[in-house]
């Protein structure tokens, strides 16, 4: 565990928090970003401004940080092709579970919401066994 | 006007929590993932506190009548549990699992300029926009409208 980063895991946990309570409180909204997207893509939805603004923000902020800091590095241990899979399969499976790691993850289980709290456990669950298989079975 | 500034402030502190959290580097949450290997704890306390914090917050924000600066909360009002969710759920883990990048960090991974998240976000598009029409056609139910 000498990669464990707890104390920037923390700070950063909470900031998305925060931002999750400044988007309920003022626009009344969930801070689910695969939400937030999928209202932009076909067939999409008639309040294009809001969505389009926080996702300008989330590029300002993680741009921000990494002007100032010059990190964090961002790698990848896959090519191409799982790059194409991996995200086909993120784009239909959080369209079609209603939700990634903020919509359920994080809003839905502050809501204590039964299906947010069955999705986070299946997409964890799932997630590790397939690291697991093409990491360790496989060796992807 | 506040409205979208407010959208677009709430954008730039989740993006800097995953910066800072380090989320959007896909080996950091492939670690979490990977209880065999090297095990990350991290996400648990990104996700962790994020849930801690919003939990509270939105107890209280909940209480008032109406959001500050809109007509009504707009909340999933759905308790039950179906196959869909299940079974997106479970899709979405696999593609999780297989590069590291869930949407948000996947959009924040863009600024970093790495060819490979360009690839990811443009396939995840993609999937966003087909993923209902394919839940139609497996279902082979008529598409409603």
């Amino acid at each position: 565990m000498e990669n464990f980063t707890p104390v920037s895991a923390l700070i950063g946990g909470g900031l998305i928090g925060l931002s999750a309570a400044i988007l309920l409180a003022v626009n009344g909204r969930l801070a689910g970003i695969s939400g937030i997207i999928a209202g932009l893509v076909p067939p999409a939805r008639d309040d294009a401004t809001w969505r389009v603004l926080f996702i300008i923000g989330l590029f300002g902020g993680a741009g921000g940080w990494l002007a100032v800091t010059g990190g964090p590095v961002v790698a990848f241990d896959v090519g191409w092709p799982i790059l194409v899979i991996g995200g086909l399969l993120t784009g239909i499976g959080t369209r079609i579970g209603a939700g990634c790691t903020s919509g359920h993850g994080v809003c839905g289980l502050a809501r204590l919401s039964p299906r947010s709290i069955v999705a986070t456990i299946t997409f964890v669950i799932v997630g590790g066994l397939t690291v697991f298989i093409s990491r360790h079975l496989i060796g992807v | 006007m506040i409205r979208n500034i407010a959208a677009l402030g709430a954008g730039a502190v989740f993006g800097l929590g995953l910066a800072i959290s380090e989320m959007v580097n896909p080996l950091k949450v492939k670690a979490f993932l990977d209880i065999a290997g090297d095990w990350d704890p991290s996400l648990i306390l990104v996700m962790g506190g994020a849930v801690v914090v919003s939990f509270f917050a939105f107890r209280v924000i909940l209480r008032q009548p109406k959001p500050l600066l809109a007509p009504r909360f707009d909340l999933p009002t759905r308790r039950d549990l179906d196959g869909k969710l299940i079974g997106g759920a479970a899709v979405f883990g696999v593609g999780w699992g297989l590069v590291g990048l869930c949407p948000g960090p996947a959009l924040s991974a863009l600024v970093y300029g790495n060819t490979e998240s360009i690839v990811f976000v443009v396939a995840m598009l993609v999937g966003l926009a087909t993923g209902p029409r394919l839940i139609t056609v497996l279902t082979n139910r008529p598409v409603p409208g």
